[in-house]
């Protein structure tokens, strides 16, 4: 399946801040095909640092969606029998306006001047997307981690135009050790002497502060037991330690490695947009409660989460569930034994895969 | 859904090879709010969802089950049935099933109370440990009786609360329930004679006065 990346252009979004971005544009990638009652759309809302090309062979990169051991013909989100969309989140550097966008008031690119986003904005762009495609009501909206609160903020915001939503390894609201780690990585860039206040563009970027942040990121990502079972404490190509700072554990490498790596294809300002975007999320603030937040939901619900997953833990899918018990919502729920850490929904995708087929299959059943 | 009790319907012999399964789809009416608890994976709840057109949940400990509950379609929630209602508001439920549970609850009176907090009605499953098979085993080996209802050695039974069909007349009363109806299996057959010595597993259908 070779797919290609499309953009929407709408005159303005107006933010939760009360800021305007005009004109404001979103990079966007669909699989399978739009059945005539319109009915068979699901939005798939994406995680941190990832991007519209979830599934399938990218025609300009050549590379495999970040999804697409979920997406696809006979997958979980089996493109025979749906229309799967999926854009690049507002403040990303995939192809959606955000910080490294050039305002068109000053010919430069925004930067910090680029209106802090959130969640609830990421969902209003999507919900003009999905507009501007004359979809009316979405089959479903599923995301794990970021995408997961997208996926839970578009149940809420837009009760109407949701029949299931599937929240998968994600929280309600960001806690206080989850803001913690990402103020370390919005540190590491800011510390960096070529973040420059954000005006890095056209020179050297803070490479140094990024590669940091992620390495921070990406040790959150996995548990003790996949850190132990990946590199244990290999040494990187010698049979004794070096005695000095270079690298002497495969652990240190793979962490430069991503670190380095994700440098060329993220931008370090989108870094601190959408670490902000989380952090402020709170789905039942300015509601009252978190169940109140759900009071007006019609959707179904399949919440997921992982057992090893200590960054968006368990008991955060609890509340979520349980808030929606107590709302007498249709709801299905499980904890899934996985040792992949929070990485979990990206890797480990056969029980997964069973239950996202079988919940959609009978959701769809109803609706068709 | 009134408060009348359910009409009578006609008896089928066995559903999904169970005959308490059988007389649970008699009793609920079509279209009914149900929740299962410890309901395996979703087999009695798919059934009703399709045949019955109910709106089905399920709560179970089992992730493996509830797995495959959601694979098939069944809102299954992976939980503790000692402790998983307590989120659910009052009479949020037509109907509130324990299938062949209540002797593995740790507080079998508060998961009662609980389900008919939940629901306006409780149907109770649960296998007879007054069947004569069950005394004459304990009386004739001195050790914990073995049955084929009742196949675990001591150490290892999930029943940790055995309890007769006297039992939870008892326990029904006391707690100032009104019992609608109740059936006697043993093997294929139903029962009405001597049902506490004879019953391998009764159905009670129970509310609030």
């Amino acid at each position: 399946m070779i797919v290609e990346v499309n953009t929407a252009r709408f005159d303005s979004i107006t933010l939760d801040n009360g800021a305007t971005v005009a004109p404001v544009e979103v990079a966007y990638e669909t699989y399978g095909a739009l059945n005539p009652a319109r009915s068979n759309a699901i939005l798939i809302l994406h995680a941190w640092t990832g991007d519209a090309h979830a599934a399938g062979i990218s025609h300009e990169t050549a590379k495999p969606g970040w999804w697409d051991n979920m997406i696809g013909p006979g997958k979980a989100f089996d493109t025979n029998k749906y229309f799967v969309i999926c854009s690049n989140v507002l403040s990303g550097c995939n192809g959606t306006t955000g910080p490294s966008s050039v305002d068109p008031a000053t010919g430069c690119p925004y930067a910090m001047t680029f209106p802090v986003t959130t969640i609830g904005d990421m969902v209003r762009l999507q919900r003009m997307l999905i507009d501007s495609m004359g979809i009316e009501r979405l089959l479903a909206v599923a995301g794990g981690s970021m995408g997961g609160m997208q996926a839970l903020e578009w149940a809420v915001d837009y009760p109407e135009r949701v029949v299931c939503c599937l929240p998968i390894a994600t929280t309600w609201r960001h806690s206080a050790q989850q803001i913690a780690f990402n103020e370390v990585g919005r540190q590491a860039i800011m510390a960096d002497p070529d973040w420059n206040g954000g005006n890095y563009y056209g020179k050297q970027p803070p490479a140094r502060g990024l590669a940091v942040a992620r390495m921070v990121g990406h040790i959150t990502f996995m548990s003790d037991d996949s850190m132990r079972e990946k590199f244990g404490r290999r040494l990187r190509g010698k049979d004794a330690f070096g005695f000095d700072f270079e690298v002497d554990f495969e652990v240190e490498s793979y962490l430069r490695y991503r670190g380095n790596q994700f440098v060329s294809r993220f931008d370090a300002n989108s870094y601190l947009y959408t670490t902000k975007a989380m952090d402020y999320f709170d789905l039942a603030a300015g509601r009252g409660s978190l169940a109140a937040a759900f009071e007006k939901c019609t959707a179904r619900f399949l919440v997921i989460s992982f057992s090893s997953d200590w960054l968006y833990p368990s008991y955060q899918s609890r509340e979520i569930v349980s808030a929606l018990r107590g709302m007498n919502h249709d709801v299905a729920y499980v904890d899934l034994e996985s040792n992949y850490g929070h990485d979990s929904f990206l890797v480990d995708v056969a029980e997964q895969s069973q239950l996202v087929s079988g919940f959609l299959a009978s959701t769809f059943e109803k609706v068709r | 859904m009134s408060d009348a009790p359910p009409r009578k319907q006609g008896f089928v012999r066995e559903l999904l090879g169970r005959r308490d399964y059988a007389i649970i789809s008699e009793i609920i009416d079509p279209g009914a709010k149900v929740l299962d608890l410890g309901c395996g994976d979703g087999e009695l709840l798919q059934w009703l969802a399709e045949n019955k057109n109910v709106q089905a949940r399920g709560v179970e400990i089992s992730g493996e089950k509830v797995r495959r509950a959601i694979a098939r379609g069944v809102s299954a929630y992976q939980g503790d049935i000692d402790q998983g209602l307590a989120d659910y508001p009052e009479l949020a439920f037509d109907y509130v099933i324990l299938s062949q549970t209540l002797q593995e609850t740790r507080h079998p009176r508060k998961v009662l109370s609980e389900m008919l907090r939940v629901g306006r009605r409780a149907i109770v499953a649960f296998p007879n440990f007054g069947h004569w098979r069950m005394r004459l085993s304990m009386l004739a080996s001195g050790r914990a009786p073995r049955t084929k209802l009742f196949p675990h050695q001591w150490y290892d039974s999930p029943n940790i609360h055995f309890l007769t069909v006297h039992d939870f007349e008892d326990l029904a009363a006391a707690e100032g329930l009104v019992v609608e109806r109740r059936y006697f299996l043993a093997g294929r057959r139903r029962l009405t004679l001597l049902p506490n010595l004879t019953a391998e597993v009764a159905v009670f259908l129970v509310r609030k006065p």
